[in-house]
């Protein structure tokens, strides 16, 4: 898993985010659209593409991409 | 696993009542507003009414349902109750139901609290006792959540609904196992919970106190309160694996079935499951759009609204999946023979 492939399956799930906006130390929460129902499509992506299961505790526990990124690299 | 096949076995009857009383979305958030939360939850609106408990559901459904098949009263020898919104603390309201519907006193009646999964294992309860009893031939398995113990707004998710399903031993018209596979991971048991008011936690002085939850939002104790994204996490995984060790286990393909009713959780977590087992759009009804959430009532709820039209005159093979409070999950295969659905009750 490359970090810069999670950064735009990451951007795709935004729909309103520029994808450009999107890198490795975005704080995902700050983001204007970011909401509840955000959090739903990223665990769907994750688990989707890495069949890896998240739970709500690391949705919270991650305040970047890139921290999101490291949560799922140990589950793999 | 937890893998069940009974033979000689059948569904006769599915019959759902609904409140007249019809509650659109709103929105109650400010993070997000009511096209985007009807976007991605797939709900318009849903029947709610605080005049009628669960049991009063399930005992009109039941009536219709009864009165459709033509099955007399002492025939009935099971009935199972699932609902986690029971007349009382006790009796059990299966009892209560025993009563009203005048049914005989040879009568097997037991409450099941569960929720989104219920209907499976009410169906597997129920079977499993037709299986094993030689004297026991015909049950009814009731299913349905509606006014809670204590005064709540209409939610945004969970809609008020009451079903009877109609099981019986029948060799000569049952051709085709019944199969199911059930599941259960307690560790999440505080994943959906109505925390006060039982033994664990009495009710107390405190237990009308608002307290803010995770979501932002604030309930007082009786209020059942779900950690979202563990559900979620929960549902688009388990679900599609529950389906994927039925079909192996029971040695059919699951793409040959006809129908996939799923829990009507919500239309993003069911999107991504049918996404996950590759079924197509119409192999894969809704009842959500306007009747919302409805728990253990679910299954059944979308066979008689989406399916009631084309199951009665056909032969048709369907699997229904549900999944959630507990954690608990349940799949069960079978196939509706000309199976009796009368039209929709509404109190």
């Amino acid at each position: 898993m490359e970090l810069k492939e999670f950064i735009d399956n990451f951007a795709a799930q935004m729909e309103e985010t520029d994808p450009a906006e999107i890198t490795a130390t975005t704080a995902f929460r700050d983001l204007d659209e970011w909401s509840s129902l955000s959090a739903l499509s990223i665990i769907a992506m994750v688990d989707e593409e890495y069949d890896v299961t998240l739970k709500g505790d690391d949705m919270k526990a991650a305040k970047t991409v890139e921290d999101l990124y490291n949560t799922v690299q140990s589950k793999l | 696993m937890a893998f069940f096949k009974f033979e000689n076995l059948r569904v006769a009857g599915i019959a759902t009542c609904v409140p007249e009383h019809v509650e659109p979305t709103i929105s109650t958030s400010t993070a997000y507003n009511r096209e985007a939360y009807m976007a991605t939850t797939g709900i318009l609106e849903k029947r709610w009414s605080n005049d009628f408990t669960a049991s009063d559901l399930c005992q009109a459904a039941t009536e219709r349902l009864l009165e459709s098949l033509g099955w007399e009263r002492d025939s009935i020898d099971v009935l199972i109750f699932v609902s986690q919104t029971p007349d009382y603390i006790l009796p059990a309201t299966a009892c209560v139901l025993h009563g009203k519907l005048g049914l005989k006193k040879a009568c097997l009646c037991q409450d099941i609290s569960l929720g989104c999964s219920g209907w499976v294992y009410g169906m597997t309860t129920a079977l499993s006792l037709l299986q094993a009893g030689t004297s026991l031939r015909r049950a009814l398995v009731l299913s349905g959540d509606a006014r809670k113990s204590a005064y709540e707004e209409p939610d945004q998710l969970f809609g008020y609904a009451g079903t009877a399903t109609a099981v019986e031993y029948d060799p000569e018209r049952s051709q085709y196992p019944i199969f199911i596979e059930v599941g259960t991971d307690g560790t999440g048991y505080d994943a959906i919970i109505r925390p006060e008011g039982g033994t664990r936690n009495p009710i107390n002085e405190k237990t009308f106190e608002l307290v803010e939850c995770e979501d932002g939002r604030k309930r007082h104790g009786l209020q059942t309160r779900m950690k979202g994204m563990d559900v979620f996490a929960f549902g688009i995984t388990t679900a599609p694996k529950s389906i994927k060790k039925l079909a192996k286990e029971a040695g059919f393909e699951y793409a040959d079935f006809d129908y996939f009713v799923f829990h009507q959780a919500n239309r993003k977590m069911n999107e991504t499951i049918r996404a996950k087992l590759k079924l197509p759009e119409e192999k894969v009804p809704y009842s959500m759009t306007h009747f919302g959430n409805t728990s253990s009532a679910s299954i059944p709820l979308t066979i008689t609204t989406e399916l009631g039209k084309t199951l009665p005159d056909n032969k048709v093979r369907v699997i229904g999946c549900g999944f959630g409070v507990g954690l608990s999950w349940g799949t069960i295969a079978f196939e509706a023979d000309h199976i009796v659905i009368p039209p929709l009750v509404e109190l």
